[in-house]
């Protein structure tokens, strides 16, 4: 029964926010120290979802659509104002002990490495604070070190690192007490491609090996892409969609895109769908998802096609889509 | 407990290595902290030569006395705290102590403690270099100088539940700087930092010692002065005794508090 109890469980989850406004001007700012106008925001507006122990899933939004609210009450950094969650069978808010061995939470704009000392030494002290005996650290921290090759860099002050390595430390700062539920927000933001291909493989590696369940927020797709399967989309504060990136794609796309190589391109190809590129020999055609069979069997059979192959549209297209319509519903309403 | 006394011993080999990481920083804070009394001391010197030899029962080589044993009392029992969690909140830092299964309070108790630790023969070294110079006298007596030692241990624990306490202010305003300020002004005459006790206004003496200030620093320094007797010693123990329980329900009940507030507004 354990195993299938959920990691994660969110009902209704709301986060409001009393914020203090008012308008521009020296006339205003002194108005505003008698009479203070304040305004409520909803960050996160009822939302509700289950992950099961050793998924991994993405979360995505634009800014300020509430991910990072989640994330922070789902760790127990923020008191929800209204719903239920459960982590671990805790209540996060309570910040108890038990919890808090059991998970992490790492933030790519935050650091918790001591600064000027380097971060062998705050591995440390993490090993103290968690209580981790030392074999078990020592085990942990080899993996670590071989994984997300740190070896150069544990002796260095933390401040003499470059951003990317300084995150490497970081993420390896986060998981040397084994946390069971790992909280990712923006774990690559601002690194190279290569170092954000060796986080994400590390922590699909991580994943593997602990069946750790992790949720992470990611402005690169290519993360998302990567370790999910199935991914959250929130906007406003409220989940538009829950499931199967693949199910994301098909939902809210409602073209195809076919490539055709041609041994030539003399012909006008507009007939068939709406023409993207067209130059040496090289076509690329939007073609309404309905239709992308009858296209292909009529481009086959009326042209001398050298090779075809139908895609999906980038998944950028289509997360820009789901946060537009998302819009078009937050207006509507 | 073993895992707090890990911790602790963790926390020193931490704070030993950003020590040594600026070791001119490490210069600069000591001639501060050396200057401090310095001033006063050269200042109550030349008042009591110029009225005769002697203030409020203070020659000048009773003043070098108080002045020294002042500099090593309040290198015991200061901390940073304030100006530290200023910082944190500010910085967004704080978020990672409350992602811990530890109460931060340790971290810091254990970073103040290494740090007096290492830099302890530092202070004892400018003292000792002081009194070759201003020459003190001290009229010691044994038992004073056995009370001393929890006298001066129970002024560090007082001094650092209340400065924790009021560091926590942190969390319902951005500018806690102003408060620190406050704070410091009045210690720096309650205390006895600037002037022993008895030199002051009978009004800011009651003040001195109904709040918490004569008990983070003066207190100590006049009972191995002799210039405590031996009830009010033990009276005055017991009055730090009480602020240090005092203090601990105020400190649980601020932090609570504190959080809550931390928690609802977003780190």
């Amino acid at each position: 029964m354990m195993e299938t109890a959920p990691a994660i469980r969110v009902r209704d989850l709301r986060k409001t926010y009393v914020v203090s406004e008012r308008d521009a001007g020296a006339a205003a700012a002194l108005r505003s120290l008698v009479n203070r106008r304040t305004r409520e925001v909803a960050a996160v507006d009822g939302i509700s979802f289950e992950l099961a122990a050793g998924e991994v899933v993405g979360f995505l939004g634009p800014n300020g659509a509430g991910k990072t609210t989640t994330l922070k009450m789902l760790s127990g950094l923020l008191h929800p104002s209204g719903g239920e969650v459960s982590v671990l069978g805790h209540a996060p808010s309570r910040r108890e002990k038990d919890f808090l061995r059991q998970i992490t939470l790492v933030m790519g704009q935050r650091n918790q490495l001591v600064w000027d000392i380097p971060a062998a030494d705050s591995f440390e002290l993490n090993r103290a604070i968690y209580r981790i005996p030392r074999p078990e650290f020592r085990q942990t921290l080899d993996e670590l070190e071989a994984l997300l090759e740190l070896g150069p860099l544990m002796g260095k002050p933390v401040r003499t690192l470059s951003l990317g390595e300084r995150m490497k430390c970081e993420i390896a700062a986060a998981l040397l007490h084994r946390p069971k539920v790992v909280f990712l927000d923006e774990p690559t933001i601002g690194l190279d491609v290569t170092m954000q291909r060796r986080i994400r493989s590390f922590l699909a590696e991580y994943n593997q090996r602990y069946g750790a369940t992790i949720l992470l927020t990611s402005h690169y797709m290519a993360d998302v892409e990567a370790l999910c399967r199935r991914v959250l989309v929130i906007h406003h504060g409220r989940l538009l969609f829950d499931g199967e990136l693949a199910a994301l794609v098909q939902r809210f796309t409602a073209h195809k895109t076919i490539v055709v190589r041609l041994e030539d391109c003399t012909t006008d190809l507009s007939v068939y769908g709406e023409v993207v590129s067209c130059d040496e020999g090289l076509a690329t055609l939007r073609v309404a998802k309905n239709l992308t069979a009858r296209v292909t069997e009529r481009l086959l059979a009326d042209l001398p096609v050298v090779d075809l192959t139908v895609e999906d549209p980038p998944i950028e297209e289509v997360i820009e889509r789901v946060f537009a319509q998302g819009t078009a519903q937050g207006t509507a309403t | 407990m073993s895992g707090l006394a890990g911790l602790y011993s963790q926390q020193f080999k931490t704070s030993l290595s950003m020590m040594l990481q600026y070791r001119a920083s490490l210069v600069i804070w000591l001639i501060s902290h050396v200057l401090d009394p310095l001033v006063y001391l050269v200042v109550w010197t030349t008042v009591s030569r110029s009225s005769g030899g002697s203030v409020g029962g203070f020659g000048a080589a009773e003043f070098a006395a108080y002045f020294i044993v002042l500099m090593l009392v309040n290198h015991v029992t200061y901390t940073w705290i304030m100006f530290e969690y200023e910082y944190r909140v500010r910085h967004g830092s704080f978020s990672f102590a409350l992602l811990r299964p530890v109460h931060p309070i340790h971290s810091d108790l254990a970073d103040n403690v290494s740090s007096k630790i290492i830099t302890m023969p530092l202070i004892l070294a400018a003292a000792a270099i002081l009194a070759l110079v201003f020459r003190p006298v001290f009229h010691l007596s044994a038992w004073a100088v056995v009370a001393f030692m929890p006298a001066l241990l129970l002024a560090f624990a007082v001094r650092f539940l209340v400065e924790w306490t009021l560091a926590l202010a942190a969390f319902w305003t951005t500018r806690v700087s102003a408060i620190n300020q406050v704070y410091f002004i009045a210690a720096l005459f309650l205390s006895g930092q600037m002037a022993p006790l008895s030199l002051l206004p009978a009004p800011l003496r009651l003040a001195a010692t109904v709040l918490p200030f004569r008990w983070t620093t003066s207190f100590p320094v006049e009972l191995l002065l002799g210039r405590v007797g031996g009830n009010d010693a033990l009276i005055g123990l017991c009055v730090q005794a009480g602020w240090i329980v005092v203090c601990l329900f105020l400190l649980r009940f601020v932090w609570r508090a504190g959080v809550r507030v931390y928690s609802a507004v977003g780190a």
